[in-house]
């Protein structure tokens, strides 16, 4: 417990804001139903467009719904929705790319070639015609954001396991026989484990805004069902009357890709081999 | 006459991750004459770096000089503006790092880099600059002067990109030359040409210079006055002579001694059946031919044996491919053509089809601790794993054998608790040792182990090693490019150059005239602890840009090469009467006649 305290408190202020944002959103993913005051599709008032006030403290929506119980009860499917996808992108990257570094030879050449081939497709093209093929459901929304984010998870992975991997301790357990599976779990994926975090952080926040964007253009969860990309869709209408219904899910859009980011850049700052970069050293 | 430079209580002090702050550097005062050159000379970790850093006025990130004065002719560097400083360093103050590959851009020319310290300080014009460079090239000795300029940065050498990073600190015709152990990273055969350009051209300019070093006998050539320095403290000053001869500090003391080797393990090797067997060993990168040798050979028809109980020492420039040697005895590189026989069996060329017991026999040490430990590992792990993987020890069992390792190598049983980064450099090379040994080796395979620590540090591992060897009864193979080393530690010496085994013997045999011209060369340039001595040496040539002619390797460079003999057949392997074998078509009264004068002292 007093280590942990003493981890907390080397990590800057910023970061800690962050991660309790983002570990804010992932209760609210498992608790978000329970804790919302109204059921997601009830009717609650007949005005709609409703202002803040103290009984709907994010108004109600274009069909007079509780705001606040369609933002919480969406967390599930944006953050839910978005973190199982960044972890089909970055745990497939990761893997295939620190075998691909230990291996080489033509399992690398096969494994780069192939995605960067996945890369060159641009990803909200590709994502529109995954759905148009297939229709808009979540294990195709989660599959296709993983599938397009796994090769650069893939690049970044691969070339950190490239550098760890040139490192003397990686020949010594090669010259005693270890097998790719203990190289890469207790001599590369150790040492790389800071760099690959920051970088699934980065790629949750992409698959957030790509969905948002799915779900606004009308492609993404479908009614009644809605995500925050949807929510702000639907109330498109309160733009003009300035409705906190447009408002209040693209505010938690930006606190969570925020709060990801803040917590990125406190994680971020451990260099590939171990140690922290102090603010300030050159090279 | 006033002092060149003149330095009066320097305190530096750095910041640790608490963000308390202890002295590095402590109440440091010298003075400098003009053109004289002052030596700083200590182990890593002594301050030589920070005290020659602050006299730029510059202190490391997280560092910082607390207080002190350094007064450079009329000027107080410590109290410069930011702006100032700026006009200060290469101005009047330059620097020779120890890297001149890191120092250098490699996507500009090095003219544009020499001259740019003159043009920015607007000393001169373009054209005057550039005639300031070739002359200074000239006074350097680099080939080529008038061309050199026009080059890459990888398109010379690493002794002629040394000498070039001299010129550009020359070119603005400092008052003081910073040179930050501007040998260390060579051979010595190029050592000796640098440290003669250097000390040639700071005379001709006039220049004072501070060098920064670890080794005594390279300062001895080219130092007036020399500050010992230890943990941050000056220990001793003195004119280079009266330090050599009659050093007064108990550290001094120390560092003289440890700089002259101590022989080690028998004279003679010991009469056992041969361990390893290498015949015609064939090595090298790229995809191989049809008659099997690969597109770039780096080892050519290599034959050695390393008997039970004995010590081959492995001895070449950087290049010669020994380090190769150590991947392929390995198996991490796959030879190409050739036999490698351990006790009588012959060895696959690959690890996939070696067994695990014939993996257990042979085990590698790496050059850097830094690099051959997982730093995310507690030692415990990385001396643990070994045990388990070749022994299947577990638990309780595998404990105990990690503290007997730990000490077996002399560290305390805490320190397999500790991460690498937690540990001295020598305790990382104890702990990289003590992992060959938990596999419970037959033969260790040591790569250059010692060149990366303090010479007394260094010493205390061949000491160790050399004690285990015994115990354990165990076989070495000790690479290294440093001939003090290898004849202190070694039974047998094998010198390669370009991948041949030029000459093969006992150390004994070693020790004593005729050598192979290549070896000679070799022996004659490491420096001794005697100033002058750079002096006496004639001219070495150093290693040429383009590879030799396929016949004898090293014609381009032998001083006693026989054009139409040499560059045409192939040497003969020849047997001395001392009883080394060379690849040589001299004879061995010719050999004798021609060699460097034998000026080092018997070991025996």
């Amino acid at each position: 417990m007093k280590l942990l305290a003493s981890r907390l408190r080397r990590i800057p202020i910023g970061g800690l804001f962050g991660g309790a944002i983002v570990l804010f959103w992932i209760a609210m993913v498992l608790l978000g139903a329970r804790v919302a005051p109204h059921d997601a599709g009830e009717i609650v008032d007949m005005d709609v467009f409703l202002p803040a006030s103290a009984q709907f403290p994010f108004g109600t929506d274009y069909l007079g719904r509780d705001m606040l119980s369609r933002v919480l009860h969406g967390a599930r499917y944006t953050v839910g929705i978005a973190l199982a996808a960044a972890l089909i992108a970055s745990g497939s990257g990761l893997i295939l790319g620190m075998v691909a570094a230990v291996r080489r030879g033509w399992l690398d050449a096969v494994l780069s070639r192939a995605l960067d081939t996945l890369i060159s497709i641009p990803s909200k093209m590709f994502a529109l015609i995954v759905v148009a093929a297939f229709g808009s459901s979540i294990p195709v929304l989660v599959l296709m954001a993983g599938t397009i984010y796994t090769p650069g998870a893939y690049r970044i992975a691969r070339s950190l396991a490239v550098g760890v991997g040139a490192q003397d301790f990686v020949r010594v357990a090669e010259a005693r026989g270890e097998g790719t599976g203990f190289i890469v779990r207790e001599e590369i994926l150790p040492n790389i484990i800071g760099p690959v975090l920051a970088d699934f952080g980065l790629r949750f926040v992409f698959i957030v805004l790509l969905l948002a964007g799915m779900s606004f253009l009308g492609l993404g969860i479908q009614p009644p069902n809605a995500d925050w990309g949807s929510l702000v869709r639907e109330n498109m209408a309160g733009l003009y009357e300035g409705a906190p219904a447009v408002l209040m899910p693209a505010l938690a859009i930006a606190s969570l890709t925020i709060g990801m980011n803040l917590a990125i850049d406190a994680l971020g700052g451990r260099d590939a081999l171990g140690g922290r970069r102090r603010s300030g050293e050159a090279g | 006459m006033a002092a060149a430079l003149e330095v009066q209580g320097l305190e530096v002090v750095a910041r640790n991750a608490e963000g308390v702050e202890t002295p590095i550097v402590r109440d440091a005062s010298f003075a400098l004459a003009p053109g004289e050159v002052l030596a700083l000379i200590g182990e890593s970790g002594s301050g030589k770096t920070t005290i020659a850093l602050a006299l730029l006025g510059y202190a490391r990130p997280g560092c910082r000089i607390a207080q002190g004065s350094i007064r450079l002719g009329e000027t107080e560097v410590l109290a410069l503006s930011a702006r100032a400083l700026r006009d200060l360093r290469g101005r009047r103050v330059s620097y020779v790092a120890q890297s001149a590959a890191a120092a250098f851009n490699p996507a500009r020319s090095i003219m544009w880099q020499v001259t740019e310290m003159a043009l920015l300080h607007g000393i001169a014009s373009r054209q005057e600059a550039e005639a300031m460079a070739v002359a200074l090239f000239r006074a350097l000795a680099l080939p080529e002067p008038e061309r050199v300029g026009d080059r890459y940065p990888h398109q010379v050498s690493g002794g002629q990109l040394q000498r070039l990073m001299a010129a550009m600190a020359l070119i603005a015709e400092p008052e003081l030359v910073v040179l930050d152990e501007p040998t260390t990273a060579l051979d010595v055969t190029t050592q000796i040409e640098v440290l003669r350009a250097f000390k040639a051209v700071l005379r001709a300019r006039g220049a004072s210079a501070v060098y920064v070093s670890h080794d005594l006998a390279v300062v001895a050539q080219i130092a007036d006055r020399i500050v010992v320095l230890r943990d941050g403290v000056i220990r001793e000053t003195g004119p280079t002579g009266q330090i050599l001869s009659a050093p007064a500090h108990p550290y001094t003391k120390s560092l003289v001694a440890a700089a002259a080797p101590v022989p080690r393990g028998a004279a003679a090797p010991p009469e056992a059946p041969p361990l390893l067997v290498v015949e015609g060993l064939v090595a090298g990168y790229g995809r191989g031919g049809r008659d099997g040798m690969p597109a770039v050979p780096v080892l050519r028809e290599v034959d050695f044996a390393i008997r039970r109980g004995s010590s081959l020492g492995v001895i070449g420039e950087s290049g010669s491919g020994k380090s190769t040697l150590a991947r392929v005895i390995a198996g991490l590189l796959p030879m190409a053509r050739g036999s490698i026989t351990l006790d009588g069996q012959p060895l696959p060329a690959a690890i996939g089809q070696r067994t695990p017991d014939q993996l257990r026999r042979i085990q590698l040490v790496f050059q850097s601790a830094d690099t051959a430990l997982n730093p995310r590992r507690s030692v415990a792990r990385i001396l643990g794993r070994p045990i388990e993987f070749f022994h299947g020890a577990k638990g309780a069992e595998r404990d105990r054998r990690v503290r007997r390792l730990l000490d077996l190598v002399q560290l305390p049983a805490a320190a397999a608790d500790r991460l690498p980064g937690e540990l001295s450099g020598g305790q990382k090379q104890r702990v990289n040792l003590a992992r060959a040994l938990a596999a419970e080796p037959d033969l260790i395979l040591c790569d250059e182990v010692t060149s990366a620590l303090d010479t007394v540090v260094g010493a205390a591992i061949l000491d160790l090693m050399d004690g285990l060897r015994r115990e354990l009864g165990l076989s070495t193979m000790f690479i290294s490019h440093d001939l003090h080393t290898v004849r202190s530690v070694c039974d047998e010496v094998m010198v390669l150059y370009a991948g041949q085994r030029v000459e093969a013997g006992s150390r004994r045999a070693i020790q004593a005239a005729p050598w192979h011209p290549y070896t000679g060369l070799l022996i004659a340039s490491v420096p001794e602890l005697r100033p002058g001595w750079l002096e006496e040496r004639g001219t070495v040539s150093a290693p040429p840009d383009r590879a030799g002619p396929a016949c004898c390797t090293f014609f381009p460079r032998c001083p006693l090469r026989q054009p139409g003999q040499c560059d045409v057949v192939p040497p003969p392997v020849q047997h001395l009467a001392k009883g080394s074998a060379i690849l040589c078509h001299r004879s061995e009264a010719e050999l004798l006649a021609g060699a460097e004068p034998a000026t080092a002292e018997p070991l025996v």
